[in-house]
C-alpha cells in the first residue's frame, strides 16, 4: 500500500511542489523551517487542501487527481492523521475522542489498553499530559483503520524531559504498524530517529532526499548541511596543492579541504568530527585552529564547544579531562576528508565527483 | 406599593393577555431565530470576502435601524399595499395587526443579537477540530452536530438570552406593523405603555415582571457559563475570544 503525492500549490511567497513515494512500512520525513511547505503537504494527502494541481493515491486508489476532477472527500480517505498539538476534542473524554471515528467497539477497547490509557478513559482531555495528549491522538488516529498515517510535528508539543521517551515509544509504533507514513518535523534529529528516509524542505522545494546517513554524508547544498547539523564557515579558496584545496576563512583562520573548488566558497563540517586538545597534534588531521574557547554548553551527555569560528562536540569527560573554561587555549582539529565545499551561490561544488 | 397588590395587578385581564401574546410570540421568534439564525451565523463563519461582508452588513441591518423604521420596512414588505402584499392577499392572508406580524417584528429586531454572537462562537472553535473530526470520518454535518455545536454552545447560549431579552424589549416596530390590540397583537411592553395612562398600577406590575425576567435571563446566562467553565467563553458581552493557534 504505497502512498504517492504529487502536487503543485503557490503559497504566499513561493509555490510549493512535491513528487514523493511512500513504500508501505516506510516512514519519510519532510524537515525544514516553519513556513516551508511541510504541512501543506499533509493538508494535500488528507484532503484538507485541494492543491493548484496534484494528484494523490493510495495502493493505486486515486483519491485526487485535478486534471480528471477526481477529488475524494477528507472523510473518505482513511488516512490517520496527528496534528500538532494533537486536537483532540475539549468536549469529549478519552473514550469519546478515541471513539470518535472508530468502526467498532472492540477496536477501540484494544487501542485503549495498547497505548496505556484505559484507565483515563473517562478523563478529560484538557487535564492529560503531554505525553498522554498524544498517546490519546494516535489511538484516536488508528481507530480508523487508516490506510497511511501523517504526523505533524507529533513530538513538538512535548517537553524535553518526556521527549525522547516518547520518540522510541513512537519508533517502535510506526516500525510495528507497517503502513507508508509521512512525517513533518522542524528538527532533523527527530526525522533521522523516526525516519528511514528523510526530505530536507525549504521554501515549498525538497531540496534533497535520502537516508539521514545519506544527508549527513553527502549534503547537497550548505541549507541541508546546516540542517543535518554541520557548521558552515564562509571563506575564499586560494589554492590547489596535492589535490586538497587551501580555504582563506573568513575568520582569518586557513582550512584545508579534499573537495575542489575555487572562488568563494563555504565550508561545511560536523562538530562531532571536530576534535580538541591542548596543542596541534602532528597526525592525519590537517586542520588546526587555535583560539580562546568562548563559550561551553551541555547538550545531553555532549558538550558543544566553540573555539574561535568553530564548534567542536565531544563527550562531557573529555571536557573536563582536558579542563575546558571559557577564555582558555585550545586547538580543535579536524581531518580535510571531513570537509565538504560548496560554491557560496549555490549548487554543490563535488557532488559528481563524490557520485 | 406593597407586593400583593402588584401581584394582583398582575391578575388583571389586560396583563394576563399580554403575557399570553408575548410568551406565545417571543417563543414562536425564538424557534425562528434559532432554527434559521443557527446554520446561517455557521454559513457566515466560513466564508470570507465580500459575499459575507454584504450578508453581514444586512444582518446587522436591524441592529442599527430605529424600530420605526424597522416598522415601516416590516409594513411596506408584508402589508395589504407592500411589496408582498399582492401576494400574501391572494392567499387570503393579511399579516399585518396579527399574532403573526408581531413574530416577525420580534424576529427582525431580535435576531441580529443571535447572529452576531453566534458567528464570533463558531469563528473561536479552533478550525483544526472540524479539520480533525473530517479525518476521522464526519462528513460536513456530522463535524457541525458533534464538533461545532457542542463547542459553540456557551457563545449560542448567550446570543440566544440576548435575542430573547431584546425580543421581550420590542416595541417600536410592533406598534407600527402589528398595532396594538389586546389579547391579539398587545405584548407587555405595548401593554405597559397603554396602562401607563388606564391603570397605573398594572403598568408597574408588567414592568416589575418584566425586570424580574431579565434579571433571570442575565442571572441564567452566568449560571451556564460556571458549569463550562472548563471549556471557556460565556459571557454576553465577550461571548468569544479566538484561541491561540
Amino acid at each position: 500500500m504505497a502512498l504517492r503525492v504529487r502536487f503543485t500549490h503557490p503559497l504566499r511567497s513561493f509555490v510549493a511542489t512535491a513528487d514523493l513515494t511512500v513504500p508501505p512500512g516506510e516512514t519519510l520525513a519532510l524537515v525544514g523551517p516553519s513556513g516551508a511547505g511541510k504541512t501543506t503537504t499533509l493538508r494535500i494527502v488528507a484532503g484538507l487542501l485541494r492543491p493548484r494541481s496534484g494528484a494523490v493515491a493510495v495502493n493505486g486508489t486515486v483519491l485526487l487527481d485535478t486534471e480528471r476532477e477526481v477529488d475524494v472527500a477528507p472523510e473518505r480517505r482513511r488516512v490517520g492523521y496527528l496534528f500538532q498539538e494533537y486536537a483532540l476534542f475539549p468536549h469529549l473524554d478519552v473514550l469519546g475522542n478515541v471513539r470518535f471515528g472508530a468502526r467498532d467497539r472492540a477496536r477501540v477497547d484494544e487501542l485503549l489498553e495498547r497505548f496505556g490509557i484505559d484507565h483515563l478513559a473517562r478523563a478529560r482531555v484538557t487535564e492529560l499530559s503531554g505525553g498522554e495528549r498524544q498517546r490519546v491522538a494516535l489511538a484516536r488516529a488508528l481507530a480508523r483503520d487508516p490506510a497511511l498515517l501523517l504526523l505533524d510535528e507529533p513530538l513538538s508539543a512535548l517537553d524535553a524531559h518526556t521527549r525522547a521517551g516518547v520518540r522510541a515509544e513512537l519508533r517502535e509504533l510506526l516500525h510495528s504498524l507497517a503502513l507508508p507514513t509521512l512525517l513533518v518535523t522542524h528538527d532533523f534529529e527527530d526525522a533521522a530517529t523516526l525516519a528511514d528516509r528523510v526530505g530536507v524542505i525549504s521554501r515549498g522545494r525538497i531540496l534533497q532526499l535520502g537516508t539521514p546517513a545519506e544527508l549527513v554524508s553527502v549534503p547537497a547544498d550548505p541549507f541541508v548541511a546546516t540542517f543535518t547539523g554541520a557548521l558552515v564557515l564562509g571563506g575564499h579558496a586560494i589554492a590547489t596543492q596535492d589535490g586538497l584545496t587551501e580555504v582563506a576563512l573568513e575568520s582569518g583562520f586557513t582550512a584545508w579541504s579534499a573537495d575542489h573548488a575555487v572562488g568563494r566558497v563555504n565550508v561545511a563540517v560536523y562538530p562531532w568530527d571536530v576534535s580538541l586538545g591542548p596543542v596541534a597534534q602532528d597526525d592525519s588531521r590537517l586542520n588546526h585552529i587555535t583560539a580562546a574557547v568562548t563559550s561551553i554548553a551541555p547538550v545531553g551527555n555532549r558538550v558543544r564547544v566553540q573555539v574561535g569560528p568553530v564548534v567542536a562536540e565531544i563527550t562531557a569527560a573529555s571536557a573536563e579531562r582536558l579542563g575546558l573554561r571559557p577564555g582558555a587555549t585550545v586547538t580543535a582539529s579536524f581531518k580535510a576528508t571531513a570537509t565538504r565545499l560548496f560554491p557560496a551561490n549555490g549548487a554543490p561544488a563535488t557532488l559528481d565527483e563524490k557520485g | 406599593m406593597p407586593l400583593g397588590d402588584l401581584i394582583s395587578a398582575l391578575g388583571s385581564s389586560a396583563a394576563l393577555d399580554a403575557i399570553r401574546v408575548t410568551a406565545e410570540t417571543n417563543a414562536l421568534a425564538m424557534v425562528l431565530i434559532l432554527g434559521f439564525g443557527t446554520p446561517a451565523a455557521y454559513w457566515i463563519a466560513r466564508r470570507r470576502g465580500a459575499v459575507r461582508d454584504v450578508v453581514v452588513t444586512l444582518v446587522e441591518l436591524p441592529l442599527v435601524l430605529p424600530p420605526a423604521v424597522a416598522g415601516i420596512g416590516l409594513l411596506v414588505a408584508f402589508g395589504r399595499a407592500g411589496l408582498l402584499g399582492d401576494t400574501v392577499d391572494a392567499l387570503g392572508i393579511d399579516i399585518a395587526f396579527t399574532k403573526v406580524a408581531v413574530v416577525l417584528a420580534v424576529t427582525f429586531v431580535a435576531s441580529p443579537f443571535y447572529l452576531r454572537t453566534a458567528v464570533a462562537a463558531f469563528e473561536a472553535v479552533d478550525p483544526t477540530l472540524p479539520a480533525a473530526a473530517r479525518t476521522l470520518g464526519a462528513g460536513e454535518g456530522r463535524v457541525f452536530l458533534r464538533v461545532m455545536l457542542p463547542l459553540a454552545k456557551g457563545g449560542l447560549g448567550a446570543g440566544a438570552a440576548l435575542a430573547f431579552a431584546r425580543g421581550l424589549g420590542e416595541f417600536g416596530a410592533t406598534i407600527m406593523f402589528a398595532g396594538s390590540l389586546q389579547g391579539v397583537t398587545q405584548t407587555l411592553s405595548l401593554a405597559i405603555y397603554e396602562q401607563f395612562d388606564l391603570d397605573f398600577d398594572v403598568a408597574l406590575a408588567i414592568s416589575a415582571l418584566l425586570i424580574a425576567v431579565s434579571a433571570v435571563v442575565l442571572l441564567s446566562v452566568k449560571l451556564m457559563s460556571r458549569w463550562h467553565s472548563g471549556s471557556g467563553s460565556l459571557t454576553l458581552f465577550a461571548a468569544s475570544s479566538r484561541q491561540p493557534t
